[in-house]
Formats: C-alpha cells, structure tokens, sequence
C-alpha cells in the first residue's frame, strides 16, 4: 500500500495554510465590534468544528466502502480518520468552553444547540475505541466497526436538527457570524483557516495511515524472513493489526 | 420472511413468558427509579416538563436494561449459529428483535405510566390520553430499533454490559428531546396545553431513518 504519496506537498501546503491563515487572523481581520480580540478563537474553533464532524462522516463513507468491498485498507482509512476526528472533537470542546467564558461569561452553556450537539456527537463517538477494544477477532472488530461508523455518521446531521429545534428562538446567535452576515475580510481569514484545517487533517490522517501500514508490513515481511517465533504475539488493540 | 419473523416473535415471548428475566427487571427498575426521583428532587409531586423529563429519562434507561438481555440467549445458547443455519433472509432476525424489544417496552409502560401518573403527576394533570398515547408508540419504535443495532453490536464484545449502554445513550438523545418536549405540555399543571406536533414528525423521521439504516446494516453483524 502507497499510503505515503504526496506527503511532502500536503506538509508544506498544510504548513504555508495555516501560517497563513494565523497571519490573517492577526494582522488583517478586524476585531470583532462587540466581543474584541476574544472573538479570533473563532478562526480556530469553528474551523476544527466543522473538520471533526466531516472527519466522523468520511469515517462513515470508509465504513461503507469497507462493507461493500471488505477491503481491510478501508477500515483503517475509518478508523484514522474517526481517531483524528476524535483528538479534534477535545479540542473543540476546550476551545469552544474558553471562548464560552471569554464572550457569555460562563464555560459551558446549554441554550446554545450547536455546543450541546457536539457534546452528544463527542459522547457517542467516544465508544468508537472501547467497542473495537473490546473485540478480539479482527475480521469481526473491523465490520463492527464499520456499522458503528455508519451508524454514527448518519446520526451526526439528525442529532444537530434535534438539539437545534430544542431551542427556543429568542437565544441571541451569536455563531450567527458565520453565516452570511460575516464581513468580507473576516470571512476571507475564516476560509483560509477552514483550508488550512482540512488540509492539516488529511496530512496527519495520510501519515498515521502511513505510519500504521508501514508497522503492519515490517511485521509481516519479518515473519516471512525468521518465522512465526521471532515475533511476539500481537497485543490487543483497538486499532487495526492487519492488512 | 414472515413466517421466519413470526416463529422468532413467537420464540422469544414463549421464552420471556416462561422465564420473566426482561420484562419485570425493567418494570422493578422503572419503579424503583420514580421513587429515586421522588426523593432525589424532593417533590412529592411533578409536573410540566420536569414530570416529562423523569418519565422519559426512567423509561430509556429500563429499556437499556431490556437491550443488555435482548441477544443473550442468542448468544450463550448458541442461537445465532441455528439461525445463520437455517435458509431464512438475515433481517428476519433483526425485525422479530425489534418487534419483541417494542412488546417489551409496551408492557412496561403499560403499567410504568399508570404508576407514575399515580405516584408523581400533581393533581389536574396528565389529560390528552391519545397524544400521550401517539408520542409513547413513536418513541418506543425509535429505542426498539436503535436498542436492537446497539444490542446485536454489543453482544459480541468483551463488555457487553458497558458498550451497550454507552453506545445506546447518546444515540437516543434526539428520542429523549423529542418525547420530552412533546409529553411536557401534555403533563402541564394546569390542564394540557397546545400539543407541538412538530415533535411527532420528529420522532417518526428518527424512526424512520434508522430504521432504514438499521435493515441496511444489520446483516453485517451476523457473517461469520
């Protein structure tokens, strides 16, 4: 498997993105009118949001294509790509808490449906790890997996419609800026981070892809050099062990 | 189809009726936990959206009760291995798992509600019996359907009691928000007040979603 093509140009493309889109944020977009500086966390919040939650559905996608093909690739594309997601989702919820604190005063509040969906998305993504953990036989742990991811994926956009209907209308949108009322310059910033996001995404989800083949093939060409004794037995995990 | 769907149906309910290891527990369970409510808030009575609230909150976590029992025979008996034996479609299974886990949950509430409009709804109360009656059906074919994907995903693991729920909970939040919403002005103090249809649509889309979600995914859970 090839997973390590193109690594170079996505570094560096992911690299000149995000110094970009950091020099943007401080020496070109305009602070906010009402919440001041505090407001530029949004251009790393909102942009690691919207990534996690494309990552657990492409998660979903390679669940499918793993079901349909029974590819094993596709179940390690799966789980990179949910396990990334996963290590974004916590940042999320650390970055969105402070600027919770810094713009309402509080570090978490309920009334907002976008913070309070990506809690449930976050808790129910947080089984992904224990259920494959907890599954020893790794064609069975790899299809599993893949129904959870699919299961998981489509509930992403009903849970988000759910907790927003919740909400009585009258909570004032702040997030209300991402939508088409941001300024010109502001939204500039804001899409060049959400690149260089989706772009540090890939990059770190093809080296772990990588760097997890490339431990499965020295394990197996090791085997083919010195036999099944030199090896010591695999240890449990959550992450896929073959190919 | 049918007739494999019918003798798992009938299959499983001779063997809750012969043995009562689901339905009682998950009753026990529901009672158990109004009185909890009753002392854990300190009111002797409850209504609008907090009766709502402990309702549903009681009535999900004994349904997670029934989903950890709903494929253990199937397990430890070696069910799975006669059913995958037998030359009869796979979803038979997941559809005869669903209705069963949907008769369960009737027949706790069947006398749960009645217990918690006796034990915890406030005087003048809880009217609108058809309403109640349409969000309860709606609900229960929601956590019928999600129990049973969870419960076929977890049974086969190490810590089926742990991954079950853990996965069940936060996929049934949207039920929980749906049916709260719409049971609390049904159980408002004064009297019902207007009923939100709009959640009923929302409880059916869910249903329906998964439902369609879960017949398309379930037969993966069971080659072996």
């Amino acid at each position: 498997m090839t997973f390590g093509r193109g690594l170079r140009a996505l570094s560096i493309a992911s690299a000149v993105l995000i110094t970009g889109a950091f020099a943007l944020v401080f020496f070109y977009a305009p602070n906010d009118a009402d919440q001041g500086f505090v407001q530029k966390i949004f251009y790393v919040h909102v942009p690691m949001a919207i990534v996690a939650l494309c990552g657990f559905v492409a998660g979903g996608i390679y669940g499918i294509r793993h079901l349909r093909s029974g590819d094993r690739a596709d179940d390690l594309r799966s789980y990179v790509a949910i396990h990334i997601s996963l290590v974004l989702a916590v940042g999320v919820l650390i970055t969105g808490s402070l600027w919770a604190r810094a713009a309402w005063g509080q570090w978490w509040v309920w009334d907002e449906p976008t913070l309070v969906s990506f809690l449930i998305v976050f808790l129910l993504y947080a089984c992904y790890q224990p259920l494959r953990f907890s599954i020893e036989d790794p064609a069975r742990q790899a299809r599993y997996a893949s129904v959870f991811a699919i299961v998981a994926g489509a509930f992403v956009p009903l849970n988000f419609m759910a907790v927003r209907m919740a909400e009585s209308l009258v909570h004032p949108r702040v997030l209300g800026t991402t939508g088409g009322a941001m300024p010109g310059d502001m939204r500039i910033t804001f899409l060049l981070a959400l690149a260089g996001m989706a772009c540090l995404f890939v990059t770190l989800w093809k080296y772990e892809l990588a760097s997890k083949s490339a431990t499965i093939q020295l394990r197996s060409l090791k085997r083919r050099l010195a036999g099944d004794d030199a090896l010591a037995p695999l240890q449990r995990s959550s992450a896929p062990q073959r190919l | 189809m049918k007739e494999a769907v019918s003798a798992l149906i009938r299959k499983d309910l001779r063997l809750e009726l012969r043995s009562f290891e689901s339905v009682p527990a998950m009753l026990m369970f529901s009672l158990s936990a109004f009185v909890l409510f009753r002392f854990g808030l300190d009111r002797s009575s409850l209504a609008g959206d907090l009766a709502a609230g402990v309702l549903w909150v009681t009535l999900l976590l004994a349904a997670v009760l029934g989903m950890n029992r709903l494929f253990v025979a199937e397990r430890e008996q070696g069910g799975f291995d006669g059913f995958l034996m037998a030359p009869v479609d796979r979803t038979a299974l997941f559809v005869s798992k669903a209705v069963v886990l949907f008769c369960f949950l009737l027949a706790v509430e069947l006398v749960a509600v009645p217990a918690f409009v006796v034990l915890l709804l406030g005087p003048g109360a809880g009217q609108l019996l058809p309403e109640l009656l349409a969000v309860l059906l709606l609900a229960d074919v929601g956590i019928a359907v999600v129990g049973t994907l969870v419960a076929a995903l977890g049974v086969q693991t190490r810590a089926r009691d742990l991954i079950i729920p853990l996965m069940a909970l936060p996929l049934l939040v949207p039920v929980v928000i749906a049916s709260a919403q719409a049971t609390a002005p049904l159980l408002a103090a004064r009297g019902a007040e207007a009923f939100p249809e709009r959640w009923l649509a929302v409880l059916a889309l869910y249903d329906a979603v998964f439902g369609l979600l879960a017949y398309a995914v379930f037969d993966f859970l069971l080659e072996d």
